[in-house]
């Protein structure tokens, strides 16, 4: 098809490795050097996957862009990547965040900068393999390589308790993926054993009707809790705040923007289309959790004292509104809360870039310790109220967007559990007006944040793309769900069919 | 009167080859240069290699002698290559160690080759004779080697402990010999096959069936026959700790699997239900002791038990694609396993060995390139893909659920999450903390540094290119199955 022996989507999965590679090669002394080139290949690598956005057939649900690779024919393993129109998004989300993240970390990292971006260039690289894999063995090795990356820029390079984050993190996310690993391999073998083709390829697999049962219901739980922990719905929220606190900002940012997608995009990509019995007969459970998430997370993040431990528990909220829309399983429930995931990346992401911002200055995220920066730094003022407004789903901005639609498919599913999940929209502006009350208004109490400087150049340029798509989403949506709406209806019409000949044929054989 | 077998020295020329050369050493060893040592190394090296060459210039051809006691078929070679890569590692590591710590000796050479040729003869039995022979063979020099450090306590007591309690394997084993040739009037493989499977349920091959398990448990170290290991690994160089690590597991597994599917295969539900106990038992054990270790060589000891565990579940699921997973992971295991051990062998701190797991506080900043490659063999141990450790536990377990052992698999992977905490220690210490006082050094050598070099480039191949490798385990258990 293309001239290239490698596909579009390759190049743009690979180029942030062979960056690495060929950083890895530059003197560990020329810092400078070394910044600079991690953001020229994340930079190239956002050029490259525009064309994957441009080129995207909105109206066809294939998966589109897909190279399948001989890799490992005796285990019906390939290397099978593509993307549709959810992973389009998050895709594009990711290419567009790494360099924001490694422009943050400019002046934060000083210390060991080489493994510094090799562990972010790696990092894309996983983050990108896990949401266009189309092949579980694929997905697995992806899913499980990424983890590394992280540990290491949460272990190395962050905070007072970064090794007991950066291991909970990592323990946590290999017990959940550990029962996944079993899941498909069972579902590879049942597969097999009933089709006679052993593959792990995704599109294969979700041709296949399973029947209803223990089975369905035991995989659909191993792949739900490894995508539970990441999402994280409650009760598996805890290594959240731990991680997303201890991480150094650029951290913070691809943990939030992108990394808890990895969740959710699990849940459509896997859970759905290949357990949709159990996707229904668990349906209120997730709905449970996603509720409780919600308001739980949004109590919590009430009383934290600490910024960045508000913006963390504030993701248990949001992350709950997403699931919420996912398991609705209607046209505006799925589109909202594929929409609601990039809105989330790219507000509290710029949630973190701004506490990391004032810490960068004052050294401490104590929101005791501030107030009054309205006075003293206008511009990052004025900023932080539009991500703040944008994170509590103000009309006219992303948030809102994506929390409506998700609402409106939660009222035709259940008006009352609509009805409590709104609740969490009004304790949004709680927590983060109140906050941004004590952070911004009233007299400067502290002698330490009168002479604070305003964002400089650097800040701006990395804020000025994140608030540009967060008020394009608000204004004009339709961009971003013209790309995904035709595969979010197939995705549906997929589950309901396969669920009901799997019902059907579920009845017949007890008629028998 | 009983005719004397044919002789067909062409079937045992790998293993041959290796002794020759340990007993060419004997001999250099009295000739000049005395002062140094290290040609012999050289020597041994030579003898290694060209032993893997003839291994796999032979691949295929499916050689068979003395009546069926030796076959050197595609599974023998296979792990012919396996205990090579063993026994070449082990070499290259000991030289520069061996000089720095002032044991330096000819007869280390050639007791390691000894011991390699009893491994290679160990996984060519065609014999239940020969699996004794071959035993002794590869146990007997080890147990010399463990005490190499005369002057030190741990060292006495290593060889100590694995001389007594291996002592009491081989005994267990033989009896089990006995047992089974007693039940079925053969010592030959295909033979008691014949015999076992003419009369089922016999309590005799039973009991011997049990008194075997006892005497490879020890060898390969499983739960609760793993008590020599920790001792053993500490107090024995470090050289040749990676090899009882590595080409003695790897040679115990060979005949323990042709032993179970060949001539055993009419009791497999017997040792089936056992295994399964034993291996769950084996990597619980292993994971959560290693987790209290602060000792690097006392944790990769029984991160080595868990790992005995984990190519267990392979026993049990059976057949061709059980047998050819454990062949799959011992490759993996022994590059990953003989780096670890590398690595450490290389470091020291205040002049002693760093052997603790805090010695290694910032140890990538000091050695960022050594430090990232202590970190690879880590993490391939872990599963973390795309390493060969994580291939290895895909088709280990893949073939379990295979066979329909779910819970075996659930217990497996669990543990597989459990032992990354502690893996992951080691990391924490090496990028996460800083050292108090003075940090730990490094006196890489050539051939040091080369060991671990094939060890890493291993690891990254049998990781993401192993479909090759794959193919080869799976082409030679096949005549193991019938």
């Amino acid at each position: 098809m293309s001239a290239l022996p490698i596909g579009l989507l390759t190049a743009v999965i690979a180029l942030p490795t062979l960056g690495a590679v060929v950083l890895a090669l530059v003197p560990r002394r020329r810092d400078q050097l070394l910044r600079a080139g991690a953001l020229v290949v994340t930079l190239s690598t956002f050029v490259l996957s525009i064309p994957l956005y441009v080129r995207f057939d909105g109206d066809s649900p294939d998966f589109q862009f897909d190279e399948l690779l001989r890799w490992m024919p005796n285990l019906g393993a390939g290397y099978h990547v593509g993307i549709d129109g959810i992973s389009l998004l998050l895709v594009v989300l990711t290419t567009f965040l790494m360099p924001v993240a490694l422009a943050s970390a400019w002046h934060s990292i000083e210390d060991r900068t080489k493994e510094f971006v090799i562990a972010m260039l790696v990092l894309e690289t996983g983050m990108l393999g896990v949401f266009v894999a189309l092949d579980l063995f694929l997905f697995f090795v992806f899913w499980e390589a990424m983890l590394i990356p992280m540990y290491f820029i949460i272990g190395v390079w962050g905070g007072a308790n970064r090794v007991y984050a950066a291991i909970k993190f990592v323990l946590y996310t290999m017990v959940g993926s550990a029962l996944m690993l079993v899941a498909i391999l069972a579902l590879y073998y049942q597969h097999g054993s009933a089709t006679g083709m052993y593959t792990f390829d995704l599109p294969t697999l979700a041709r296949y009707v399973m029947a209803p049962g223990l089975a369905q219901n035991l995989m659909f739980l191993a792949f739900a809790l490894a995508f539970a922990i990441k999402v994280p719905l409650f009760p598996f929220h805890t290594w959240l705040p731990d991680a997303h606190v201890e991480a150094p900002t650029a951290g913070s940012v691809i943990l939030a923007g992108v990394l808890l997608k990895m969740g959710t995009y699990g849940f459509l990509r896997f859970c759905l289309p290949l357990f949709p019995d159990a996707s229904l007969a668990f349906g209120p459970l997730v709905f449970a959790l996603a509720v409780i998430g919600i308001i739980y997370g949004a109590w919590v993040s009430t009383v934290q004292p600490d910024l960045k431990k508000l913006v963390a528990y504030s993701s248990v909220s949001h992350l709950g509104f997403v699931m919420l829309g996912l398991f609705t399983l209607n046209q505006q429930g799925l589109v909202g809360g594929v929409l609601q995931m990039v809105n989330h990346g790219l507000s509290t992401g710029a949630l973190f870039l701004m506490v990391g911002m004032i810490y960068e200055r004052r050294h401490t995220r104590l929101i005791s310790e501030f107030g009054g920066l309205w006075s003293v730094m206008p511009a990052f003022s004025a900023l932080f109220l539009l991500v703040c407004l944008s994170s509590l789903g103000l009309p006219g901005l992303n948030g809102f967007v994506g929390e409506f639609l998700i609402l409106v498919g939660t009222f035709q599913v259940n008006p009352w559990l609509a009805a409590v999940a709104t609740t969490g929209i009004i304790f949004a502006a709680v927590y983060l007006l109140w906050m941004y009350q004590r952070v911004a208004f009233g007299e400067v109490r502290h002698e330490a944040n009168r002479h604070l400087r305003d964002l400089d150049l650097r800040e701006w340029a990395l804020l000025a793309p994140v608030l540009v798509l967060i008020v394009w989403i608000g204004v004009y949506p339709k961009t971003f769900t013209a790309k995904t709406e035709a595969t979010v209806q197939a995705l549906i019409a997929q589950v309901e069919s396969k669920a009901s000949v799997a019902q059907r044929s579920g009845l017949r054989q007890a008629a028998r | 009167m009983i005719p004397a077998p044919p002789i067909e020295l062409g079937a045992l020329a790998p293993t041959l080859i290796v002794l020759g050369a340990s007993l060419l050493i004997l001999v250099l060893d009295l000739l000049p240069p005395r002062r140094t040592k290290e040609h012999l190394g050289g020597v041994a090296l030579a003898g290694i290699v060209v032993a893997l060459l003839a291994s796999i210039a032979q691949w295929g051809r499916g050689a068979r002698a003395f009546r069926d006691m030796v076959l050197l078929d595609d599974y023998a070679l296979f792990l012919h290559v396996v205990i090579c890569y063993a026994a070449a590692l082990a070499v290259l590591l000991s030289i520069d160690y061996l000089h720095r710590h002032g044991i330096e000796s000819g007869e280390y050479y050639a007791l390691v080759l000894m011991s390699t040729s009893g491994m290679m003869l160990l996984a060519s039995a065609g014999d239940l004779l020969i699996v004794f022979l071959g035993i002794e063979l590869m146990s007997l020099p080890l147990y010399v080697l463990a005490g190499l450090f005369k002057t030190r306590l741990a060292a006495g007591e290593a060889s100590m402990k694995y001389f007594l309690l291996g002592a009491f394997a081989t005994a267990f084993l033989l009896y089990g010999i006995a047992l089974i040739f007693g039940a079925t009037g053969a010592t030959n493989f295909d033979r008691i096959a014949a015999a076992a499977a003419a009369r089922p349920a016999d309590s005799l091959v039973t009991m011997g069936l049990g008194l075997l398990l006892v005497g490879f448990g020890f060898k390969i170290s499983s739960v609760p026959f793993h008590m020599w290991a920790p001792d053993v690994y500490e107090g024995a160089p470090t050289s040749i700790t990676a090899l009882i690590a590595t080409g003695s597991k790897a040679a115990a597994f060979a005949a323990l699997i042709r032993v179970l599917l060949v001539p055993l295969k009419a009791a497999q539900p017997d040792w089936t239900v056992l295994l399964w106990a034993i291996a769950a038992v084996t990597m619980t054990v292993g994971n959560v002791v290693a987790i209290a270790q602060s000792n690097l060589k006392r944790m990769l000891a029984y991160s080595s038990v868990a790992h005995v565990g984990y190519m267990l579940v392979g026993l049990v699921a059976g057949g061709a694609p059980g047998a050819g997973a454990i062949l799959y992971y011992l490759l993996a295991y022994t590059f990953t396993t003989a780096g670890a051990f590398g690595v450490i062998l290389m470091a020291q701190r205040a002049g002693e060995d760093a052997v603790d797991v805090s010695d290694y506080a910032g140890f990538a900043r000091r050695h960022p390139l050594m430090a990232a490659t202590l970190a690879l063999y880590l993490l391939s141990l872990v599963g973390i893909p795309p390493l060969a450790g994580f291939v290895g536990k895909f088709y280990l377990f893949g073939s379990a659920v295979r066979a329909g052992y779910l819970w075996l698999t659930v217990v497996a992977v669990l543990n597989s999450a459990i032992a990354a905490y502690y893996y992951l220690r080691v990391i924490v210490y090496m990028y996460m903390r800083e050292p108090d006082g003075e940090g730990v050094s490094l006196t890489p050598s050539f051939a040091g540094t080369l060991a671990l070099a094939i060890a890493a480039l291993g690891i990254v191949l049998l990781g993401v290119a192993p479909a090759p490798f794959v193919d080869l385990a799976q082409a030679a258990v096949a005549p193991l199955i019938r």
